[in-house]
This record gives C-alpha cells, sequence and structure tokens, in this order.
C-alpha cells in the first residue's frame, strides 16, 4: 500500500497510531502523584520529540546510508529557522510560508555547504561540515546581526510588515497559526486523575513527521537508496560499476538538509523564535547522537532516538534534590543523605552526564543502537517460541 | 576488428621506465591475455587502461574512445568492466542486491535520482539479476551477505556483476590470485563458459599459466615494460624469447 511492502506499511502505521496516541502514551501517570514529573505529555516537549525526530530522520538519510559524517547539520536547522522567522515577519503569521521557505533555504545553503564538503571523505568531511556549522554560527552571532538579530535572535513583533495579514491590536502578542489554527491552542482532557493535553502544533509537527517518515522509507526501499548504500559499502567498486558517487552523496546531503530545514522551520511555527544557538555544534552533535542512540541506518531508530533524548534532557533536568530526598526517604537518614549524594550529580543541570553515560553503555554493548536492542530481545524471543513449538511438536501424544 | 588498441605506450616513475613503447591490439570477441614476469609492467599497463594512470606518451583506445584522462565511471559506462586482483564487491549487501546494483548503473547511468521508485516495482531488472545468478549459478545464495561467502564465491560473484551489464570487454587483473587450485579450475570453467556463451572479449592480466593458457587465444609476454611477443599458446611456450624472460634473462 503507498508503494509499501508488508512489513513498512506496518511500521508506519504504528509511527502514525504511536504519534496520534502520544497525548496519552506519554502522560502515564496521573497529575499530582509522584511519578508525575515522569511524565512527557505536554506541548512543549511532544513537539520538541517530532520536531527531532524529522530532523534526525534526515540526518539518517545521510549518515545511517552513506555513512558520511556531517557535523554541521545544525546549521540547515539554523538556516531554516531564520528563513522561516522571516516569512512570520514579512509575510504572515500563517506557517505554510514559514515551512516552505526554511526547506527550500536549508536546500540552498546545503547544497553549496555539501558541495565544497563532499571534496572530501571521512574525517576531513567531518571536520569541513563542522567548520562551515560554526562559521555560520559566528556570523549568525556577529557579522550578520541584522539580518539574524544576534544575541538577542528574531521574535514576531506588533509592528512587522506582515503584508497578508490584517494589522494586529496593540499590545496582543502575535501567534503563529494555520490558516486559523493557532499553533499553542490546547484541548485539555481530564479522566479521572489523568489530565491529557492536545495540542494542535503537536499534531501539525507529528503529520510532518508521518510524511518525512514515509518518504525516509521511500527512499531507504529505492534504488537511488540502494547506490546510497553502495557508496557506504565500497566506492571503488561503484565507480568501476560505471555510477558516479558524488552526485549521490550530495543528493544525500541536500535532502539531509532539507529535513533539517524543516525542522527548523516547524520549531520556528512552534515557538516563534529563532536564535543562532541552534547553530551551535553541540547542536549538531545532538542529531549525531540521536540517530547513533536509536541505530543508524535503520527506519525508525534516529526517531527512536530522538525521543529518547530529548525526554531525558527535559525529565531528568526536572528532577532536584528535593525530589531525590523523597524517593529515598524510606532509608534511614545517614544512608538517605548518601543516595542522595551519589545521585546528586546526575540529575538537574548535571542531566547530560546520565545521558552521558547512557549513550556510551549503548555504543559500547549495542553498536546498533537502541534498535539492535530491541532486534535482540525479539531474537530471544523467538527461538522460546521456536523451541516452545519445537517439544510441542516433539511430543503431541504426551499433551494429549 | 581490435576493440582495444594500445599505441606507444611509456610511463615512468622517477627514474624507473615502468613501460616502455608497449603496443598490443584486443581482437574483438577473443580471449586476450598479457603475461610477464613479477616487474614487467602488467599492473600500470591495467591501470592505464582503467583511468588510473595517465601514460607520458601514447594512445589507448577503446571502441574509438579514448581511454586517458577520463574517470573510472566513464570508462565502465563506455563498455569496460573490471574484476579486481580481489574479489571488489558490496561486502555489507546481499548477493541479489550487489548484482541489482549492477543492473541500475547499466540502465541509469551514472546518476539518476529515482528516490521515489521502489526496487521491488522494477521488475525487469530483478528479472534480470535473478538471471544472471541463475547463470552464475549463485541463485541459492541471493539473500546472503557478501561478506558472509568465499573467496570463489565472492569472485563469482564478481563476475556477476560485471556480466550484469554486458560489457563490450572484460578487463580480469589475476582472477585467480590466492585461489586454491579447485577454486581456480572452477573459475577457468566459469570463464570459458561465460566467454562461449556470450562472445565476450576478455583481457587477462596472470601470472599463472595454466590459467592462461587454459584460457587464452592471444597472449602478449610483457618483459621489463616491453612486449616481447605476441602470439598464439602454443607458439608462446616453445618460444626463446618467453624462456629467457622467465628464466634468467632478466638476471
Amino acid at each position: 500500500m503507498l508503494g509499501l511492502n508488508k512489513k513498512d506499511f506496518g511500521l508506519l502505521t504504528i509511527v502514525i497510531i504511536l504519534t496520534v496516541f502520544a497525548p496519552f502514551l506519554l502522560n502515564p501517570f496521573p497529575e499530582g502523584s509522584a511519578l508525575a514529573q515522569f511524565n512527557a505529555g505536554y506541548p512543549d516537549l511532544m513537539q520538541r520529540l517530532v520536531i527531532f525526530g524529522i530532523f534526525a530522520i534526515g540526518f539518517n538519510i545521510l549518515f545511517g546510508l552513506t555513512g558520511y559524517l556531517s557535523f554541521g547539520h545544525a546549521a540547515f536547522l539554523g538556516a531554516g529557522s531564520y528563513a522561516g522567522i522571516w516569512m512570520i515577519k514579512l509575510l504572515t503569521l500563517n506557517i505554510v510560508p514559514a515551512i516552505v521557505a526554511s526547506i527550500i533555504v536549508a536546500g540552498l545553503f546545503s547544497l553549496l555547504v555539501g558541495w565544497i564538503s563532499l571534496r572530501r571523505s571521512g574525517i576531513y568531511f567531518s571536520i569541513l561540515t563542522l567548520a562551515f556549522a560554526q562559521m555560520s554560527y559566528s556570523l549568525a552571532y556577529s557579522v550578520l546581526t541584522p539580518i539574524t538579530g544576534g544575541e538577542t535572535g528574531l521574535q514576531p513583533k506588533v509592528s512587522d510588515p506582515r503584508i497578508f495579514d490584517a494589522a494586529l491590536a496593540e499590545g496582543t502578542t502575535p501567534r503563529a497559526n494555520l490558516f486559523g489554527m493557532f499553533m499553542n491552542d490546547s484541548y485539555e482532557l481530564s479522566v479521572a486523575g489523568w489530565v491529557f493535553t492536545f495540542n494542535v502544533g503537536y499534531y501539525i509537527a507529528a503529520i510532518f513527521m508521518v510524511i518525512a517518515f514515509y518518504i525516509s522509507i521511500r527512499i531507504f526501499r529505492s534504488p537511488f537508496g540502494l547506490m546510497l548504500r553502495a557508496v557506504k559499502s565500497n566506492q571503488q567498486r561503484l565507480n568501476y560499476t560505471g555510477v558516479q558517487s558524488k552526485p549521490y552523496t550530495l543528493a544525500a546531503f541536500v535532502i539531509s538538509g532539507m529535513y533539517a530545514g524543516l525542522a527548523g522551520g516547524l520549531l520556528v511555527a512552534m515557538d516563534t523564535q529563532a536564535g543562532a544557538e541552534r547553530m551551535f555544534w553541540t547542536a549538531s552533535g545532538e542529531v549525531v547522537l540521536m540517530t547513533i542512540l536509536g541505530g543508524a541506518g535503520t527506519l525508525i531508530g534516529p526517531v527512536l532516538g530522538a525521543g529518547f533524548i530529548k525526554y531525558f534532557e527535559n525529565i531528568v533536568s526536572k528532577i532536584n534534590e528535593s525530589i531525590l530526598q523523597a524517593w529515598f526517604s524510606f532509608m534511614p537518614e545517614a544512608i538517605q543523605d548518601l543516595f542522595v549524594a551519589i545521585f546528586y550529580p546526575f540529575i538537574g543541570k548535571g542531566g547530560h552526564l546520565t545521558l552521558g553515560i547512557i549513550f556510551m553503555l549503548v555504543v559500547i554493548f549495542l553498536p546498533g543502537g537502541l534498535m539492535e536492542g530491541g532486534q535482540r530481545i525479539a531474537n530471544l524471543f523467538k527461538k522460546k517460541t521456536k523451541s516452545d513449538t519445537g517439544s510441542g511438536n516433539a511430543s503431541p501424544a504426551a499433551a494429549e | 576488428m581490435s576493440i582495444l588498441e594500445v599505441r606507444g605506450v611509456n610511463k615512468s616513475f622517477g627514474g624507473l621506465q615502468a613501460l616502455n613503447d608497449v603496443n598490443l591490439s584486443v581482437e574483438e570477441g577473443t580471449v586476450h591475455a598479457i603475461i610477464g614476469p613479477n616487474g614487467a609492467g602488467k599492473s600500470t599497463l591495467l591501470n592505464c587502461f582503467i583511468g588510473k594512470l595517465v601514460p607520458d606518451t601514447g594512445t589507448v583506445n577503446f571502441n574509438g574512445h579514448s581511454l586517458l584522462g577520463i574517470k573510472p565511471h566513464e570508462i565502465n559506462q563506455l563498455g569496460v568492466s573490471r574484476v579486481f586482483q580481489t574479489p571488489e564487491i558490496f561486502a555489507d549487501l546481499t548477493v541479489f542486491e550487489n548484482v541489482i546494483i549492477a543492473c541500475f548503473a547499466k540502465r541509469d547511468g551514472s546518476f539518476a535520482l529515482n528516490a521515489m521508485a521502489s526496487i521491488a516495482s522494477q521488475n525487469d531488472m530483478k528479472e534480470k539479476a535473478e538471471q544472471m545468478l541463475i547463470d552464475v549459478n549463485m541463485i541459492d545464495k541471493r539473500d546472503e551477505i557478501a561478506s558472509s561467502m568465499s573467496r570463489g564465491d565472492k569472485r563469482r560473484l564478481e563476475m556477476a556483476m560485471c556480466l550484469a551489464q554486458d560489457p563490450k570487454l572484460l578487463l580480469l587483473d589475476e582472477p585467480t590470485a590466492g585461489m586454491a587450485r579447485a577454486d581456480t579450475n572452477n573459475t577457468i570453467d566459469l570463464l570459458r563458459e561465460i566467454q562461449q556463451a556470450s562472445g565476450i572479449t576478455m583481457a587477462i592480466i596472470e601470472h599463472d599459466m595454466h590459467v592462461v593458457f587454459s584460457l587464452a587465444e592471444k597472449i602478449s609476454v610483457l618483459a621489463q615494460g616491453t612486449v616481447i611477443v605476441e602470439d598464439a599458446p602454443e607458439n608462446i611456450k616453445g618460444n626463446p624469447k618467453v624462456q629467457e624472460a622467465y628464466l634468467g634473462g632478466a638476471h
């Protein structure tokens, strides 16, 4: 269906179901309970989960398929953000032009960066992309202040031209919308102790993610995707088979740059601001971590990785000392203090420490990422059921 | 009619004259072997055919096109396929994917942005790749990862990839190097079958005499960078120049 085989269509269906029901799935704990801080079902975080999912899906088309490790993809996300915010300031608060422009601008920018960086491969390619991204960051922060707003970044103001929109009344905050649906509008559903939030912005971003995921499946299953995997496997053989590798890697680079631009445009659509920090090298590193953590080269791995990292970043950083004390309060006071002291560096601002340790463990023990972990568990079950049916077949008489 | 024409090729590296006025022509539809002792310049000559090296002087023409200074993928698109000394395959893809890549490369040229077409829907390419695997007797290994196979099978796969492109000329660089006797004989049989079935032109660089004399219709003997004899196999064995080159002339 939709040009997909049964297995891929199943995967797409699972992703659709997960994104549609995410407000329930991410809020498993009742409001006010001790575990409520592990709930992730609030709009801001849910939006980020799917937007960074898009970013990672795109990155995986480049890194997962061709093996070219770009360390500068945040530059395209940032470029997309700036393009988006300018559309919002100049044209309209409707997000359509912003998203279209963010994809186009990021695509053109990645064409330029890719065209130069892809003259080299391996570590030199990574360094070139990193250099480009840091250059973009520095430019956005200093020289290009008239376009980027420098340190303060850009936000829509009441006084912006917005040539397609009617003027806003003085004192109202400009809110991004899609044909009248405001991104930050939410509908809250209270069931018993639970509160589920259905946010317009989240669902719009989720639709984009499902489309992005669908396109990535199609690319993975196409002759083009196969050529990209061939680039990763053996470029020499590919060249002697009559194929030029650079146009393929450049196309993959631009496609992943456009995905990054889309993510940047959606970020702007959700929070209507853009700043240079989105281009910083840590942001580029983050998408690498997401892809590797989830499983580079797998279809759904990067989405899982993005979700995992964004969830941990937000949830672990919210845990503070008093919450730790409450957790260990059943212990005698001296031991409680000891445990709090041990765990304290890993929470709150130290949340990245926890994330780093998890990342190290995954890379060492599951080089294929979370997907490999899932596969191993699935294989365990398969073996079990096989041996079960095996013994069942061997002694049917005994069972009767 | 000769399909590959090498005229007056010279190549030196620093003070070493690796190729010295090499002349050679490969006739269409034949198996032509280029032999010679170690250091005779066989690999240098081959590298001049495939765009890796540019000779200092001389011409290399394939079917009327010069092969000098053009890129490997352009040479392939002209109809020259190459089998390497150590099999070059897409090691982490399946056998079938390896062959279908060659089929796509033949159909789509050096680049095609067919990102939305599904491989599953390309029935003609699938059939062609599968037929190729049947021809080289590998269809039972269709879904195996290429790196998990034996060296002989990797060689077989590499041949299948080359043949799937219906090349006009197949260059083989020591196709049996490092192989056990049985594998060598299998490879000889395979090459002979292929040649008889398709009449494809082959140029083989080899120093295993057994392989050369079982396959070649014409042999060029290369010694110290120059072709000393070009003749049919039966005349090569008794040629005193060749014996000298192999047995002591160089010392």
